[in-house]
Formats: structure tokens, sequence, C-alpha cells
């Protein structure tokens, strides 16, 4: 039993960064701007963050600190999603390239001004954030062991996050308006709609929610060396697999980080050892997972109509 | 319908504004030198700037290491003009690198045939002369990023599915499944990588080193520059051929322009979409043969990797505006870029710096291309 609350408890550890930058895409790509961009705003938000503790820690800072962190990292993807937006909404340039050109910036940033001031490529903090056990809660039976030992304040944030998303989605004019802009900005146009105001959101929304994923991967590991092994692109990948919705998103992670957690611990799961199958094919389970699922569920799902369209005017 | 001079025009504005993009670039890389370290930057950036041009050799190497970006940068570039976006070049790039390394390894020597097929008398295959070899594996390395490039492609034709996720999967998918192969076939153990090739499975230099070469003592110091780049430079001039000047090609990119348009004219979209991402997976796969069978003994890591190639193609692809020719010469320039910038650490600087600077060319690269269409539209009007 103690196996199965220690994958529930690593899960989430994966679950949760995606869940929060694949939301953060979710708004970008409604309001109609492709934001293949993810990864680069992850990793700078995680370079940020993980700069800020390591500038300001100290034995005696508590979870206080980490929130500021959070904050730093979401200020950090704001940002560079400022210039993401800038290109894509203001000039109509294609939102692929400068998509990349930020996915190639952020790293190289992050290591260049890494080692210059540590004169090394990974940047340290004290881990100081793991929660045992959460007061009260915690010691509730199965639940307590599943959802509330072996944590972080992340974890619930992750989840505040994934209601507020919805909520603001599809429950407030912010949401409607947003949406009808990704599907026909023209008409949205036509009732009075500020296009660009709300294609800026969207973008400042992802760029927000990437930075602050790309901190709350980085916790659990304790430092960050420059990357975050692409899961700014499984977040996109997350994204088009929960079919741009809430709900089948927070789906889509959770299915996601279970494979990626067992990949990573099945050599301490008896059952799956004894199988002997090779490490590599654990590695590679949730990837093939993933595009098994998508062959059987995508046919009807449609990304918004709109996306990767810089807001013509004149056009139809 | 252009003119000549239309078109003499249209290119020169297109090389115009490269230039101002680059100058813009590197720019904003010097003002990141200067204000890491003043007193070093000008010696730096330099460096960058002349390192690759310093000797004949250095030129030769930039050439060599242009190579397999130049083809990454080509698969990204016909996948672009046919409406796909191919991220998965990586996955492309090391499947052709390892065929290519396979091929070159295990047909050098004799192969024992297993006993189960000892009936037919056929014991063991001998060597593969060197010639034939060097071309089944350039063949192998294009016939496997071809089939990886059909996963997404087939995937995108017939189940709806965005190239872009598909590609994402399958490269993480050829990153371990290339390790574990490795693991299983031609590794070697100490630097846990794939067997180094035998000379004669590296491709000929048919004579480049007597150019590409430096004075050292009495003798000189040669690049390991080879026949890749001239391969690299035929496939481009095929890639602008096909694209431009064939009906295939035209069809091709008229799916791109337009799907319904396409379908109405009778054009087969779904055939379309798969032959393109087989192309540019050939394309890539290529990219990976020529790489690891350049002669400097450079072999494949066993660990679980992505190919940076596989990127930094998407980099060379936009840099060049997407036009096959123009790829060579961005691919020419990064690679420039990246063998001076690697000379940097000496005076206190990480060599990510020319990262950074490429990453700005391309971020500002996405204005060129419009403020190039629109301009090219008003010659087009006004003329008319």
């Amino acid at each position: 039993m103690s196996m199965f609350y220690f994958i529930a408890q690593s899960t989430m550890f994966f679950m949760i960064p995606l869940l929060i930058v694949a939301l953060g895409g979710m708004f970008s790509e409604r309001s109609g701007v492709v934001n293949i961009a993810l990864e680069g705003k992850m990793v700078m938000g995680a370079f940020a963050g993980v700069m800020f503790l390591n500038i300001f820690q100290t034995p005696y800072t508590s979870h206080g600190i980490l929130l500021v962190a959070l904050l730093v990292a979401m200020v950090t993807g704001m940002m560079l999603a400022i210039l993401h937006a800038f290109a894509s909404i203001n000039l109509k340039a294609n939102q692929v390239i400068s998509g990349i050109a930020i996915n190639m910036f952020a790293p190289a940033f992050a290591i260049y001004v890494a080692m210059f001031y540590l004169d090394a490529q990974h940047i340290p903090f004290l881990n100081q954030f793991r929660i045992d056990s959460v007061p009260i809660l915690g010691s509730i039976p199965f639940l307590g062991p599943l959802l509330f030992q072996n944590t972080y304040i992340t974890t619930f944030l992750g989840y505040l996050i994934f209601g507020a998303s919805a909520f603001v989605l599809y429950k407030t004019k912010f949401g409607l308006r947003l949406r009808s802009c990704g599907e026909h900005p023209q008409a949205a146009d036509s009732v009075g709609i500020s296009v660009a105001k709300m294609r800026y959101a969207g973008v400042l929304i992802s760029g927000a929610l990437a930075g602050m994923g790309g901190m709350i991967w980085a916790i659990p590991i304790g430092r960050f060396g420059g990357d975050v092994q692409g899961y700014g692109f499984l977040a996109l990948a997350v994204l088009i697999f929960g079919a741009w919705r809430p709900k089948r998103i927070l789906f889509a992670a959770l299915f996601f980080a279970i494979l990626q957690t067992i990949a990573v611990s099945f050599s301490a799961i008896p059952f799956l050892f004894n199988l002997g199958i090779p490490g590599a094919f654990y590695s590679m389970m949730p990837y093939v997972a993933t595009l098994i699922l998508l062959i059987f569920t995508s046919k009807n799902t449609q990304a918004p109509r709109a996306v990767g369209q810089p807001y013509d005017k004149g056009g139809r | 319908m252009r003119t000549f001079i239309q078109r003499r025009q249209a290119g020169i504005l297109s090389l115009l504004s490269t230039l101002i993009v680059i100058i813009a670039g590197l720019t904003i890389g010097f003002i990141v030198l200067l204000i890491s370290d003043s007193e070093q930057a000008w010696t730096a950036f330099w460096t960058i700037l002349s390192f690759g041009l310093r000797t004949m050799r250095n030129v030769g190497d930039v050439l060599l290491s242009a190579t397999p970006i130049i083809l990454t940068g080509l698969s990204v570039t016909f996948a672009f003009k046919t409406g796909l976006f191919n991220i998965g070049a990586a996955g492309q790039f090391a499947f052709g690198g390892f065929v290519a390394i396979y091929i070159g390894v295990v047909g050098a020597d004799y192969i024992i045939m297993p006993a189960w097929i000892s009936w037919t008398g056929l014991e063991a295959i001998p060597p593969i002369a060197p010639p034939l070899r060097i071309i089944l594996s350039i063949v192998g390395a294009a016939l496997a990023g071809a089939l990886w490039g059909a996963i997404p492609g087939l995937l995108k034709a017939y189940r709806n599915v965005h190239e872009v996720i598909t590609s994402i999967m399958t490269n993480y998918i050829a990153m371990y499944l290339i390790s574990w192969i490795i693991q299983n076939t031609i590794i070697d153990i100490a630097p846990f990588t794939t067997q180094s090739l035998p000379a004669d499975s590296n491709l000929p230099t048919m004579g480049l080193e007597y150019i590409f070469r430096e004075p050292l003592g009495a003798g000189f110091r040669t690049s390991n520059v080879n026949i890749g780049i001239l391969i690299a430079v035929a496939i481009a001039i095929l890639v602008y051929i096909i694209l431009n000047r064939t009906t295939f090609g035209y069809e091709l990119k008229a799916c791109g322009y337009n799907k319904d348009a396409a379908k109405y004219a009778g054009i087969n979209q779904n055939k379309n979409i798969v032959r393109s991402m087989m192309i540019c997976g050939a394309i890539a796969g290529i990219g990976g043969a020529l790489n690891f069978m350049n002669g400097t003994g450079l072999s494949m890591t066993a660990s679980p990797a992505l190919a940076a190639e596989g990127f930094i193609g998407i980099s060379v692809a936009f840099l060049g505006l997407t036009n096959p020719i123009g790829v060579i010469f961005s691919g020419v320039f990064v690679s420039y870029l990246f063998l001076g910038g690697a000379r940097i650490q000496p005076f206190g600087f990480s060599l990510e710096l020319v990262e950074i600077v490429i990453s700005v060319i391309i971020y500002f690269c996405a204005f060129v291309l419009l403020v190039k269409t629109n301009i090219g539209k008003l010659i087009f009007r006004r003329k008319d």
C-alpha cells in the first residue's frame, strides 16, 4: 500500500507543473495565439525564481519566500510573453517563429547569466518547502497519505489554478470574450471587443502560468540546470491532448504524469520490475500511449478556429 | 506576371532585410558582452566574427559543421512550404545517423548469418566494398528518416492529429528507442557511445583537404571537410527545383496554401501530407548520416538525448527565410557563429552568447518575412 501512496505522491510532482503550464497555453491559444514558447517561458520562470531563492534564501525562511519566488517567476514569464505578444499581435508576425526564438533565447540566457555570476551551470537552492504531512488533513486514513502527505504547497496552488481557470474561461464575461477572439475575431470585433487586448490578456496569462509552472517544476529537484527537460513541449502536448478544455487537460496531465512516474520508478515496483521489460520501454510509454490515445480521440477534436492567424480586420 | 527585374528586386530586398536583422542580432549580442565585461567585450566579439575566417582550415570546419544543420534546415523548410511544421527533425536526424553508423560499422566486417538459415548454405556475408557501403549508409539513413517522418504524416493525414504534437512524441520515442538499440547492438561500453566508424566508411574528401588547410610546422593541418557539404548543397538545389519547378512540388505547396482549394482542384491532400513528411524525414535522415560520417571519429551517444541539430535546423530554416538556397547560406552563417562562439570562453564568456544572438536574429526574422511580403505586394501591385 505504501507503494501506491508513493506513486500517487510522485505523480503530483509531474502533474502539477504540466497542468499549470498547459492551462497557461490554453488561455493563449483560446485567444487565438499559438504558444509554442511555453518551454522558454518555463525555463525563464524557473531560472528567475531559483535565482531569487539562491540570493535571498536563508536557513530560517519558509513558505513565504517560496510564494515570492513564484511571483518573481510569474513576472519573468510575463516579460517574455510581452515579446511574444508584441510580435504576434502588434506586428502580426509568424507566431511560431517568435515562439521558437523565445525557446532558444531562454535557456541560453539562463545559462549565460548563471555561468557569469556563479561560474556554474547549475543554480542550487535549499529545498525547505516539502510538507511531510498537512496538519489534520494528513492524518485522515487513505485520503491523508494519498493527497496530503509528502507534498508541496504548490500542489494545492495547482488545484486552485485549475478551478479558477475553468471558472474564468466558462463562467465570466472575460472568458467568453477571450474564446470568441480565438474562434472568430472578426465577429468579436464587430460587437466591440478589442481583439488585440483580449489576445494580449491571453498571452500574458499564459506567460505568468508558464513561468510559475517552471518554478514549481524546479522545486522538488532542488536546483536549476538551465532547462526544464522538455516539459514545456510536453505541456503543449497535454494541451492538445486535452482538446483545449480545462477538464480534459486535467485528465491528460494526470494520465501523462502517472505513466511518467511509472517510467521513473518502475525498478522500485516489484511487480513491474519482475516483468523483465527493459527500462527504455517504460521511458517511452508515456509518449507511445499519448500517440495511441490521440489516434482514437483526435478525429473529432477541433483547435480554436482562428489560432495562429494574425487578426486581419478586413478578413472574413 | 512578375518580371525578371521585379524578381531581382525582391531578392535584393530579402538579402538586405536579412543583413539588417543579422546586424541587429549581433549588436544586441555585443551589448550583452559589454554589460558582462566591458574590457574583454571587444576581443570576444572580434573572435566570434573573425575566427571562422582566420585560416582556410577554419573555413573548412565551418562548412563541415554547417552540413548537418543545412539539411535539418532544409527538412524544416520543405515542411513549412507545404504547410506543415516539422519539429520532429531531431528524431529523424537521430534515426538517420544511427542507421548510417550501423551500416558503416557492421558492413565493414563479415556478417555471420544466424543458424536458422544455414540450410541455404549462406554462412556469412563478406564485407561490403567501401564506396557501396557509403552509398548504402546514406540511402539507409534516408529511408530510416522517411519512415520516422511518415508517422506524424500518417497521423496528420488520416487521424487529424496536429503534426507538432506527434513530432514531439516521436522525438522522445526515438530518443529512448535509439539509445536502447545502440546499447544492444553496436555499443562501445567505455565511452558509452556507438562504436566509431572504420576510416573507409567515412565520406571521401575528394581533394578538399588541399584547399581547406593551414600551415603547421613543415606540413599542413587539414580540415575534415568532405563531400558532405556538396551533397547538402545539391539537395538544397534539388529541393528548390522540386518546390518551384515541378508539378509534384506545386501540388504539395497548394495543399500548404489552401487545403480546401487543393482538394477542389483534385489534389489528393492526404497522400501529399504523408509524402511531404516522408521527404522531410529523408532529408533530416541524410543530415544525420553526413553528420556522423565526417571522418572526425564522432560517434553517437548511447544515453537518451535529443539531437540539437534538429532544433537548430528550425532556426536555420527561418533565418534562410524558408528558401532552400537561403538555407545554405544561413546554415553556413549559423555554423560560423557557433564555431567562433566556442572560442570566447578564454575571455570569461560562455558560448551560450551565440545562442542568444541567434535567438534575437530569429525573433526579428519573424518580422522580416512580414515586411518583405508586404513590400513585395506593393511592388507587385504598382507594376500591374
